[in-house]
């Protein structure tokens, strides 16, 4: 049974711009399992783009500026795995030393991933009533490495028993996103993204799965340009919307 | 050319060669492989790691003393220490060295030390005959290559490449691609090199103060035949490699070889820790030992910096990176590439001459996940991420601070923080980019060669949220 009662939804920026429908699905997901979902107004980003290129000031403003957003003490859920990296290992990093650093390492050490917070916290029981689907599931280097909780997207989506999960070949490797990465390295990143969808294509995978949204964003964005060449194939898509999709 | 465009000159080449690409993928796969068959416990993986981080912490907290009594202990055990500031140093010490004692030829074992210092080069100018015995090493000598894996120098070339340049270099030998067979050709040839030479050249992996003893792994016995064979043995080293006590080795050794090449030991582990006695029947008449600084002591000073130092120079972190695995060694421009590379080389040579080798870094963690000495490799890259753009840091010892600053992307990341530390701003710039998404670029750039351009929703999670009677705060 749930112990958390009310919880603040920390959407972080790509979800709010990109992915509104994933992130209202985590909301909704959350909320059916009794959970009241709060959605802090003046919420903007975790401050990782900046703090990712080098630019800690700057990502430090932002950063801040979210503190005042997160100031009860209950649970931060994020749905995305990097922000939460972001939030719970390189806050601590980004305030050392700062008048608010207490404030910040409070609210990290209260902040959870998604599918995380579901699993642990929620242990939510799922009822799948889509139709058979194969999928494939990429984790997210940050949910993965820094936050170490890629076992809970393949729990959750384990639940789902019309649903056949497809492993493909090097799983654990980065698909190549890295936040300016894909800009600055931009060829680099192309030939990562393309072993990766490779990858992903040969399981026969009808949609791959993801917690994260530059992931999502790198991999479906991959997945669309190479359809609009070669027709049709795999499509993206964030945890909380499937999940939320399938079982509502 | 600008350290920037000849970087990606390089990585352009690198990803053109799609032989060279297929043979990273296939070569690094096995070695993972491999590594992960010898830690089939994960509990004990992390607590050998943890064994070896502590001893390489510990000794380079006291990395000063215990360099003061390894020297001692050397030099009661007959063998001559020096010391040398930069590489310049380093190889004009190994040049009077072997001037002193006459010696023309030199059979080397493996050493990325002596990579650093250039000393191939150096004494080949100086007419002295230098042979790289590892058969790595051997092979790239041949295609006149510098390593491209500080491990597996010669890891970019397939056994069809390796079989055209033997038969180039060798063609009176039969023309195989058996692996055997050429390792066998190989060793043929540097027998009559080991009987001929006046003096080896090697590198060290640990050097043990409490002792004085100078610890070699290896595998193919060319390190011991460079280190007894000839009457001459000159070592060369960074300091940082100074452990205090014999018992430091044993997890260092372990977790050195199962980490590096997937093996429980290696088939060859040498101690050196005199020359030849009165009434021994073999080993060098002299042995020397040239420490090397080289940046090491400036990098030591930085309390975050001075992990870099830890590194055992197994070359786990590059056989597990992403990046890497698609470009291969050359492309970094580098003595050592991938993760360690990237966290190494900016701090040795300085911001303003490598500090974008920080952008070939996805920050994905698989090679702090893996080395063996638990180095927070990401957390370095993205330090010298942050000191290459910021002029304001003044207490790094980092030469090159700033200098990869550029104004555009600066104001970018400026005008990036007032719209998201200003709520109110970023509503109406993510209101706009709602309703004017058809206008988002279909075109940017490296982004849209491989993939179609992001668009923003038709509404925000905060519109959604709202619409859906979500409790707004
Ligand atoms: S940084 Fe770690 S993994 Fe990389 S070479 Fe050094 S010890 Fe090995």
């Amino acid at each position: 049974m749930s112990t958390a009662k009310q919880i603040y939804y920390f959407a972080t920026c790509l979800v709010d711009l990109l992915y509104p429908k994933a992130g209202l699905a985590g909301m909704q997901l959350l909320r059916r399992e009794g959970v009241e979902v709060i959605f802090p107004h003046d919420q903007t980003c975790c401050g990782q783009p900046a703090f990712n290129s080098g630019y800690r000031d700057e990502a430090l403003a932002v950063a801040r500026a979210q503190l005042a957003c997160f100031k009860r003490e209950i649970p931060v859920v994020v749905p995305s795995g990097s922000c939460g990296g972001m939030i719970r290992q390189h806050w601590a990093e980004l305030f050392a030393g700062q008048p608010d650093e207490a404030q910040a390492l409070a609210v990290a050490g209260r902040t959870y991933e998604l599918t995380e917070f579901l699993v642990d916290v929620l242990h939510i029981r799922l009822t799948d009533l889509g139709e058979p689907l194969k999928v494939a599931i990429h984790t997210s280097c940050s949910a993965r490495r820094e936050m170490g909780v890629a076992d809970r997207i393949e729990a959750l989506v384990g639940q789902l028993d019309k649903v056949e999960v497809l492993t493909q070949e090097r799983k654990a490797e980065c698909c190549g996103f890295g936040g300016t990465f894909a800009i600055k390295q931009a060829d680099v990143s192309g030939a990562m993204v393309k072993d990766k969808t490779d990858a992903l294509r040969a399981t026969g995978a009808q949609r791959v799965i993801s917690q994260d949204c530059g992931c999502l964003m790198n991999i479906g964005g991959a997945f669309e340009k190479q359809h609009a060449r070669q027709g049709d194939g795999p499509t993206a898509q964030h945890v909380a919307e499937f999940l939320w999709e399938r079982t509502a | 050319m600008n350290q920037a465009r000849a970087f990606h000159h390089r990585i352009d080449k690198a990803l053109h060669d799609d032989q060279l690409r297929r043979n990273f993928r296939s070569a690094l796969s096995g070695i993972q492989a491999k590594r992960e068959i010898q830690f089939p416990d994960d509990t004990q993986l992390q607590a050998l790691r943890e064994q070896a981080r502590a001893v390489r912490a510990s000794a380079l907290i006291h990395q000063p003393e215990l360099l003061e009594r390894l020297e001692a202990n050397l030099t009661a055990n007959g063998i001559q220490v020096h010391w040398a500031e930069d590489p310049e140093q380093a190889n004009a010490i190994i040049y009077g060295i072997l001037e002193a004692a006459k010696a023309r030829s030199v059979v080397k074992g493996k050493s990325m030390v002596s990579e650093e210092t250039g000393l191939n080069q150096y004494l080949e100018e100086r007419d002295i005959e230098v042979i790289e015995s590892d058969l790595g090493e051997f092979i790239i000598q041949l295609a006149h290559e510098p390593p491209s894996h500080i491990v597996a120098p010669a890891i970019h070339k397939n056994r069809r490449e390796v079989a055209e340049l033997f038969h180039r270099f060798y063609p009176d030998i039969p023309y195989t691609e058996d692996i055997d067979q050429l390792t066998q050709s190989a060793r043929l040839i540097l027998r009559e090199k080991f009987a001929g030479a006046d003096a080896g050249i090697s590198g060290v992996n640990f050097a043990v103060a409490e002792t004085g003893t100078l610890c070699l792994v290896e595998n193919e016995g060319n390190g011991r035949l460079s280190t007894t064979a000839p009457r001459l043995h000159i070592a060369i080293t960074g300091v940082e490699k100074v452990v205090e006590k014999l018992s430091d080795v044993p997890p260092l050794l372990e977790i050195l070889t199962k980490s590096a090449t997937g093996q429980p030991i290696t088939t060859y582990f040498n101690m050196i820790s005199k020359p030849r006695q009165p009434g021994e029947l073999d080993g060098p008449e002299a042995v020397h030992l040239v420490l090397l600084d080289n940046g090491r002591s400036r990098i030591r000073i930085d309390a975050e910096l001075l992990d870099t130092l830890r590194c055992i120079r197994c070359g786990t972190c590059i056989n597990y990176c992403p990046v890497y695995v698609q470009l291969g060694g050359h492309a970094y421009g580098t003595v050592y590439p991938g993760p360690i590379g990237i966290a190494l080389e900016p701090q040795r040579l300085g911001l303003d001459q490598v500090g974008t080798l920080t952008s070939a870094c996805t920050m994905c963690g698989a090679c702090a996940e893996v080395c063996p000495v638990k180095i927070p490799l990401p957390t370095l890259i993205n330090r010298l991420r942050a000191e290459a753009v910021n002029l304001q840091r003044t207490s790094t010892p980092l030469a090159g601070r700033g200098s990869l600053r550029k104004p555009g992307e600066a104001s970018i990341w400026k005008i990036w923080q007032r719209l998201y530390s200003s709520p109110g701003l970023y509503r109406l710039f993510s209101f706009a980019a709602t309703r004017m998404r058809w206008l988002t670029p279909v075109s940017l750039g490296g982004w849209t060669r491989y993939r179609s351009a992001p668009r923003p929703a038709a509404r925000t999670l905060h519109e959604l949220a709202r619409q859906e009677g979500f409790r707004h705060e």
